[in-house]
């Protein structure tokens, strides 16, 4: 990335951290309603690595299915960031709200984020794809049918070792070569990903956190 | 030394594992139960293609429900996107023959394992990895992505037949190999797919023989980090070597090796001996890094000279079955021992001991 001439989209593993580090400040300002984005670290053993280890997190997303409503996403936890009509909660039977986890891993081979996601029913039941992929935006429920296997598929999470759906990063840096234009600034590669990533598993970036970007971009 | 001889790689095709593989007790409803099924599992398959050559041994026993196969060795559910080859490897210190198996038809333990649908499943996981692997030596998939149908179905038939030439007249379209200067490809500088499994062992081993089994997977870390090759002046590609590779991956382990070599990698007396000699002839990069290296090992000593500590230790690294010299080229590991999806597995277990330092 420090050669703008030879950008190809990637990112290193330090590159990875600095992001991490920009994405949890600005999503923590931007004050979205949200739980905060937190780094994990990882100590593995042996290590193998002078990098900073570790993995993104942001847990306890909740997904309302209303009746009428198609798509909501909210977080219960702040209410009073975003008022949210505790009456109605009462008669939302519990099956029809999902919590999601996402973790965001570097990937040595791809040199590029992957996105982890993992969803369970307010009772802790997990879900299973079925009940998963209904909750995704419409075009990624198309996609999903239409490419079964290399589209979204349950993997081995690279820290925790538990099947988590993850979201193939084949391709990646092909459209991010073309997001960034050629003026990549490796701390805001993360949030320009997300803006583009969440959209598919209908995690919405806040607005001002990518328009921050854009103005710190065109500096 | 050529790097690349299609005999070693047909030696890896045809390798095999006498599996033998007895249907869970829980899932047995008549009597007598079944007696074990013997089966040979070829390493660089995978378990779950064996289902469709045990199932019928087993299938008048199975209670009602429908079926979510999976296996088990001694209690620990087996990862079935892990070549089977590289699991006995693992999970065997000493090989055992035949290695015995449980098959579960239900209650698939999916807190542990991701699903598995049967082939295709497999089918995809393989592809997956494959395209990952070629992102990693070509800096794209396009090759895998835009294999035609035809092609793609004749790799995987190829592939689950051990037909090694029928695989290799499809997956040398992909250009992914041979690495080496006279190879046709010739990949001589880059990036290398390696997944390499570390396993440790418990404090009090000091042979493989005392091993116990593997409880659960936390204590096998897992790294799936390709090896970089940048291609020095005046120095071949395809003199790295096996030993120069590993240290890419566990830099920590082999600091300080060139002053006590044996401590490495520890095996049997006669390899010890082998070892010391081969260090002789390590290409000049080695030689001059381990200068400094052996003078700081002389300032500890002299420092703290009765001070004990504990560190862990490679104690054996194994490849298809094989212990492999850390001197010989690193390509012609690669190219001769990776398995089809062109990732080189690498099994390695640590152990720590107490050690003077």
């Amino acid at each position: 990335m420090e050669n703008q001439k030879s950008f190809d989209g990637t990112l290193s593993a330090d590159e990875f951290y600095i992001a991490a580090n920009t994405l949890c400040e600005k999503w923590k300002s931007a004050n979205t309603g949200l739980p905060d984005w937190t780094w994990v670290p990882y100590k593995r053993m042996p290590s193998g690595a002078s990098y900073n280890d570790g993995y993104l997190s942001l847990e306890s997303i909740y997904h309302i299915k209303f009746p009428k409503d198609p798509v909501k996403s909210r977080n219960l936890s702040e209410e009073d960031e975003e008022p949210v009509d505790s009456a109605t909660l009462v008669h939302v039977p519990s099956n029809v709200i999902h919590a999601y986890d996402f973790h965001i891993a570097y990937s040595h081979s791809y040199r590029d984020p992957v996105l982890y996601f993992n969803g369970h029913r307010s009772d802790g039941q997990p879900l299973d794809l079925d009940e998963m992929q209904k909750d995704l935006p419409e075009y990624s429920q198309k996609l999903l049918t239409e490419s079964k296997w290399t589209f979204i598929t349950v993997e081995e999470h690279p820290y925790l070792h538990q099947p988590w759906y993850m979201l193939h990063p084949c391709g990646t840096s092909d459209w991010m070569k073309l997001l960034l234009h050629g003026r990549p600034d490796a701390a805001d590669y993360l949030i320009s990903w997300l803006s583009v990533v969440g959209q598919t598993v209908g995690l919405r970036v806040p607005i001002s956190l990518v328009s921050s970007c854009a103005k710190h971009d065109s500096i | 030394m050529d790097l690349y001889s299609e005999d070693a790689a047909r030696f890896v095709w045809e390798g095999a594992i006498p599996i033998q593989i007895r249907l869970h007790e829980s899932q047995v409803t008549t009597l007598p139960p079944p007696p074990p099924v013997q089966i040979l599992g070829p390493r660089i398959g995978y378990l779950p293609l064996l289902v469709s050559s045990i199932k019928p041994h087993f299938n008048d026993t199975l209670p009602p429900g429908s079926d979510s196969v999976w296996f088990e060795y001694k209690g620990l559910p087996l990862k079935w996107y892990i070549p089977t080859g590289v699991l006995f490897d693992l999970l065997c210190a000493e090989p055992e023959r035949p290695w015995n198996l449980t098959v579960h038809f239900r209650g698939y333990p999916g807190e542990t394992l991701t699903p598995c649908d049967g082939e295709d499943s497999v089918k995809w996981s393989f592809i997956n990895s494959l395209k990952e692997a070629a992102y990693i030596i070509n800096g794209n998939c396009k090759n895998v992505m835009n294999m035609s149908q035809p092609d793609q179905s004749e790799l995987w038939q190829s592939f689950t037949k051990g037909n090694m030439d029928g695989y290799t007249r499809v997956s040398s379209k992909l250009k992914l190999g041979p690495f080496g200067e006279d190879s046709a490809v010739k990949i001589t500088a880059g990036r290398i797919p390696i997944r390499l499994y570390l396993r440790i062992l418990g404090d009090d081993v000091y042979h493989l023989e005392d091993v116990t089994a593997v409880e659960s997977w936390d204590s096998i870390s897992y790294i799936n980090r390709p090896v970089e090759i940048h291609r020095e002046e005046g120095e071949e590609g395809h003199y790295i070597t096996f030993k120069k590779a590993m240290k890419c991956l566990l830099p920590e382990f082999f600091d300080d090796e060139t002053s006590e070599p044996d401590h490495v990698f520890v095996q049997r007396e006669d390899n010890d001996f082998d070892a010391a000699n081969e260090n002789s002839k390590i290409t000049g990069a080695g030689a001059v890094m381990s200068c400094p290296e052996e003078q700081k090992c002389a300032d500890l000593a002299f420092v703290k000279p009765h001070s004990t500590k504990k560190v862990n230790q490679i104690k054996l690294i194994r490849i298809q079955g094989i212990e492999v010299d850390l001197e010989i080229p690193f390509f012609w590991v690669v190219n001769n021992l990776k398995n089809p999806e062109y990732y080189l597995h690498i099994c390695v277990y640590m152990g720590s001991s107490l050690n003077h330092a």
